[in-house]
């Protein structure tokens, strides 16, 4: 499977300051979610890849092609919505959508076709004859993904996409941003602060720590890899229901009188525990699969255990 | 299928050639020029003095019209370089008004607004962001000086036949080449300023301020070090300079020579690019 993104040593300086530390690695996933506290390089990188900074050290290829000598092509092939306010004001929201798509190469009339489409996609259908500068904040932002669709790009840079917007409008751009990733035709980086933005959106996740890659994980292979951890809370006695499931090879640990920690070895299943159970007439009233949430996993980032880059 | 029913998908259709795709944004922008009826009214003035030249060229080659209007023929200029050369003068003092009008709205808007980011990110490189904003400006400043005063030269040429054409042959290549050193410095000069100075109002008074505040600083220069360098800084005085060399092969006396005339308005285009270069980026980077 050809890599979407692969960087080979990119290192990135401003001045003295090094920005980003000659990250590796090839990443392939359809929708990765770029994770990191402020500063960590998560726009920086976006940045690079579309060539408005040239790298120190290194190279990157997008698609195969290298983001210094191929960028045009690779222009070509990317939408990108940027963080901040980025429009002209005293456009209408269907010339601004339309001149970005003749920019990207469409020709006027399908441009204007596209144009209507998407802002129609995104909700501004009955906006789209207004000046940009009267949109509100969150009709902005939706301007701002319109314009980074409306060529229908391989791949599409979302940065902080639900910036400054209410629930709602966050939950119509979060279902925006899942319908494009489910049509399979388009690849997406998404940038957020929001743990929850990249979890509902993302299969993949890297985590960015001053200007280095600290984690890369796919999401539910994650998940998968603890689906043997249980929390139980039993009715009876815990004490030979323990016993037993050790012998099992089951680890377990016991808090209070009836709820127990429990990690299953490969060969047993959760039908084992319930035959354990019937035997000492001992009765499960909750099983949970404990799952190290996305938030977990960026807490320990954090904390400084570096990961392995698992690609 | 209605429009509004429409879901997400990719593009798979025809692209258009990279190569003039930076006229997109000379497009647009005069989709937003025309729309100003002052702007309208300046471009349509723009025209009166080679319409006047036009007709004055038609009277000059036609005794019954001259006789009808009373006009002795002895008192008519002659049309020769004086002639072509003045009606540059009008046109690309017009064509200045006209600049200073459109070139401050052309760069500053989309700085203002951070829109940058998104041209850039296409596939549109600095260098056809600035094609694309310069042509807007030249495309405009030509319909207004080299080619009305062509269409002129070749009037004239067909009423006192091809004989004069190769003998003034010359009076061409000035206006073209004199038309061509005008709008690149003045284009590029009020690009540079709408790049630096994002409020439009100030971008447009600073234009005039650069002929004003040089031409001053410059003469002041001249007469404090008894020197005719300082004119190097007068914009004015050099494009004169170049305009005369052109149409009559010689400058004037007692100023900058020819070729450092030259050489300033070259380096002034430079130094314009330069400045456009500094400032036209995606992001500005805090170094550190």
């Amino acid at each position: 499977m050809q890599s979407t993104i692969e960087l080979d040593n990119l290192t990135i300086r401003f001045g003295r300051q090094t920005v980003l530390k000659g990250l590796k690695g090839g990443f392939a996933g359809r929708a990765i979610g770029l994770l990191g506290p402020n500063g960590a390089g998560k726009t920086t990188l976006l940045h690079t890849l579309l060539g408005f900074y040239e790298p120190a050290a290194g190279s990157a290829r997008v698609f195969g092609f290298d983001i210094q000598r191929d960028i045009k092509q690779i222009r070509h092939l990317i939408g990108y919505m940027p963080e901040n306010d980025s429009f002209i004001s005293d456009m209408t929201g269907i010339r601004f959508v339309r001149l970005m798509a003749e920019l990207s190469g469409l020709p006027p009339s399908l441009a204007l076709e596209r144009a209507h489409e998407t802002l129609f996609y995104v909700g501004l259908g009955e906006a789209r004859y207004r000046k940009l500068g009267t949109y509100s904040l969150g009709m902005k932002q939706m301007a701002k993904l319109a314009q980074a669709i409306v060529h229908g790009p391989k791949l599409l840079f979302l940065d902080e996409p639900t910036n400054g917007l209410d629930p709602p409008a966050r939950q119509r751009m979060i279902s925006l941003i899942k319908d494009i990733r489910s049509t399979g035709e388009t690849a997406l980086i998404l940038s957020s602060h929001l743990l929850r933005d990249v979890e509902e959106c993302c299969e993949e996740v890297m985590i960015l720590k001053e200007g280095e890659i600290v984690v890369y994980c796919n999401l539910e292979e994650e998940r998968k890899a603890n689906r043997k951890f249980l929390e139980l809370e039993i009715i009876g006695d815990s004490h030979p229901f323990v016993e037993m499931a050790e012998r099992l090879g089951c680890e377990c640990a016991v808090h209070g009188l009836s709820r127990i920690k429990m990690v299953l070895p490969e060969q047993v299943s959760i039908r084992d525990l319930y035959c354990l159970a019937a035997k000492r007439d001992i009765q499960i009233r909750r099983l949970n699969y404990k799952r190290d949430s996305l938030q977990d996993i960026f807490l320990k980032a954090m904390e400084g255990n570096r990961g392995s880059l698992q690609a | 299928m209605a429009v509004y029913k429409h879901n997400y998908q990719a593009y798979s259709g025809p692209l258009t050639s990279s190569a003039l795709r930076f006229l997109i944004l000379s497009r647009y922008a005069y989709q937003r020029i025309f729309g100003s009826r002052i702007f309208l009214a300046l471009f349509l003035i723009c025209f009166a003095p080679p319409l006047g030249g036009a007709v004055f060229i038609y009277l000059q080659h036609n005794a019954k019209a001259l006789q009808i209007l009373q006009i002795p023929i002895d008192e008519l200029i002659p049309i020769d370089a004086a002639f072509f050369q003045t009606l540059l003068y009008i046109q690309c003092s017009l064509g200045f008004l006209l600049a200073t009008l459109v070139g401050p709205g052309l760069i500053s808007p989309d700085l203002t607004n951070n829109a940058l980011p998104l041209y850039l990110s296409r596939p549109l490189t600095r260098r056809d962001y600035v094609l694309g904003k310069i042509s807007a400006l030249l495309i405009l400043l030509s319909a207004i000086t080299w080619i009305p005063l062509s269409l002129l030269f070749f009037f004239q040429a067909k009423m006192a036949g091809w004989a004069w054409l190769w003998d003034h042959f010359r009076l061409e290549a000035a206006v073209f080449m004199g038309s061509w050193l005008w709008m690149l410095v003045i284009s590029l000069l009020a690009l540079a300023l709408s790049a630096w100075v994002r409020w439009k109002p100030i971008a447009g008074a600073l234009i005039f301020g650069v002929f004003i505040v040089g031409g001053g600083f410059g003469a002041l220069v001249n007469a404090i070090l008894f020197t005719n360098w300082g004119s190097l800084v007068n914009i004015g005085e050099m494009m004169d300079i170049a305009w005369r060399y052109l149409f009559r092969g010689q400058g004037p006396t007692g100023s900058l020579p020819v070729w450092g005339a030259f050489m300033g308005l070259l380096g002034f285009c430079g130094f314009c690019l330069l400045l456009l270069s500094k400032k036209l980026k995606a992001y500005e980077v805090v170094r550190s």
